[in-house]
């Protein structure tokens, strides 16, 4: 097997006193879909938030692509480039049309010609089905909107992995399915995703392996199809009686 | 989740998180409204037909005397408004700088800049006039060039250093009022901290920096006439002046100082008017 994209061992994080992770370890593959589920103050998005080096972490091994991001002489931005994160907030920049937010990074960062970072972010505002949206103002679009522009500024930096921390928990029930069939389209491109969510249909449809954190630690993890149908740990299964 | 409480409990905050949050909203709001100009008017008016009524027939009325004195009057109410500028300009330049150091990463140079906002927001403001009168030489020499430093230019000096702390603190607070997650969103994108703050969080900053600046202003520019207690001739000496000038009639005292602050107001209610407008304004919008 060829090493994995991402791969996470033996993570230890705290706040203070209170130690939130507790040695966790996960891999995932070129291509994979990763869910991690589980109860609020189980650590997930803190754990997804160490992947790209937003909270430092005490004690572990966290990887992507070879890149150790537990090292002092870590070259954030090195790490960046090949990690794309979107948030339940969306923090699209407000003072910015949807077209500039998906243009700056790239000529800032990447430090890239303008006009080929226009028209490639024209065809990721296509690609996430919002033509016509290019000269809006966060201000004015929907949340599921806001959320698929900040999809296309993550895709503009043409990451490796990306990272999506309950993208659907802050939208209204009847625009959830809008980002998630975008999110399904990535999946199905072949990006590797790693998804902190509490769509329990959508885990199951695009998983290819689903992870129940509890208390810091990863309780139980499964195939989709092994994981709902039959799971083992009492915590898992008192979970999913709560939420399915 | 949260890992970062955004409003956490001061109890629980270390000592200098404390003394940070504590002032943070020292300065009065102003808030003018119509009636306190229609009230001022009325004091006014009132105060003149007593003083009217009060004096001689064959004297010349309280408006007639006025009227008289407006010009001079006016002029320094002008050097009021210079000195206001002034300080307002110069404090609000090394007050940017003062606030942008204040929220470095860099502990040393932020720590620093902390002890100097704190000190110069906490000293009364006429403690530094007196101060930069008597510490400035009124003859300055800089490059063989030798150049005279009225105390006027002084008081500009000295009520630009509580203006300049007063800045750097809306600059922090500014910076701060913008929600963590713009932050993590333009770090994840790969933005330097120098990017962050000025393509990202300045931009956004800034507009809510205003509302407290024009506030500021308002209040320095009542703070001129402190000036006066220095020798400068503002509208407040000369007020003085004018009252002895017209034989110190204890009865004209009400109406030549209220004419006074009605200029006050008349200059101020403007701002205060703009300053509320704006803060509504941007408190609806993100």
């Amino acid at each position: 097997m060829a090493e994995p994209l991402l791969s996470i061992e033996n993570l230890h994080k705290r706040f203070g006193q209170v130690e939130v992770i507790k040695g966790v370890s996960l891999t995932v593959g070129k291509g994979e879909v990763a869910c991690i589920i589980g109860p609020s103050g189980s650590g997930k998005s803190t754990l997804i938030r160490c992947v790209n080096a937003l909270v430092p972490f005490e004690q572990g091994s966290v990887k992507v692509l070879g890149i150790e991001v537990n090292d002092p002489q870590l070259d954030k931005l090195r790490l960046r480039k090949h990690v794309g994160m979107v948030f339940q907030q969306y923090n699209l920049f407000p003072h910015r049309t949807a077209l500039q937010n998906v243009m700056m990074a790239p000529i800032q960062v990447l430090k890239r010609n303008k006009h080929e970072v226009e028209s490639e972010a024209y065809a990721l505002l296509k690609k996430v089905r919002l033509e016509g949206k290019e000269h809006s103002y966060p201000g004015e679009l929907s949340g599921g909107q806001q959320q698929r522009v900040a999809i296309a500024r993550s895709l503009a930096m043409k990451p490796d992995l990306m990272l999506f921390d309950e993208v659907t928990a802050a939208l209204d029930p009847e625009t959830v399915g809008e980002v998630l069939i975008t999110i399904r389209q990535l999946a199905e491109e072949g990006m590797t995703c790693v998804l902190v969510t509490h769509e329990m249909g959508f885990a199951r449809e695009v998983a290819n392996e689903v992870y129940f954190t509890d208390r810091g630690v990863i309780v139980e993890h499964a195939p989709p199809a092994t994981f709902f149908a039959n799971p083992t740990d009492p915590r898992t299964k008192m979970f999913l009686s709560q939420v399915l | 989740m949260s890992t970062h409480p955004t409003k956490p409990m001061a109890v629980l905050l270390p000592l200098p998180d404390i003394l940070r949050n504590r002032d943070a909203h020292k300065l009065p709001i102003i808030r003018l409204t119509w009636w306190h100009g229609a009230l001022l008017c009325a004091l006014l008016l009132a105060s003149a037909t007593i003083a009217d009524a009060a004096s001689a027939p064959a004297k010349a009325g309280v408006f007639a005397i006025l009227l008289r004195w407006t010009p001079l009057l006016l002029s320094g109410f002008g050097l009021n408004i210079l000195i206001s500028v002034m300080s307002m300009g110069i404090g609000t330049a090394l007050g940017a700088f003062l606030g942008l150091a204040l929220i470095s990463p860099n502990r040393p140079l932020s720590a620093t800049a902390w002890a100097v906002t704190q000190f110069f927001r906490n000293a009364p403001w006429l403690v530094l006039l007196f101060f930069m009168i008597f510490i400035l030489p009124y003859h300055m020499a800089i490059g063989g060039f030798t150049f005279t430093l009225p105390d006027w230019v002084k008081a500009v000096i000295g009520l630009s250093l509580p203006v300049m702390a007063n800045v750097a603190e809306i600059v922090r607070g500014g910076v701060q009022s913008i929600p963590k997650g713009q932050w993590e969103a333009s770090e994840s994108l790969g933005f330097t901290r120098h990017q962050q703050l000025w393509q990202i969080i300045l931009p956004q900053a800034v507009k809510r920096m205003i509302p407290p600046w024009m506030n500021l202003y308002a209040i320095l520019t009542t703070s001129t006439t402190l000036a006066s207690i220095v020798g400068v001739s503002d509208v407040v000496t000369l007020a003085a002046q004018v009252l002895s000038a017209e034989g110190s009639r204890p009865d004209l005292l009400a109406p030549i100082y209220g004419y006074v602050l009605v200029m006050f107001y008349l200059y101020i209610y403007p701002i205060a008017w703009a300053t509320r407008r704006l803060e509504r304004k941007y408190q609806v919008r993100n």
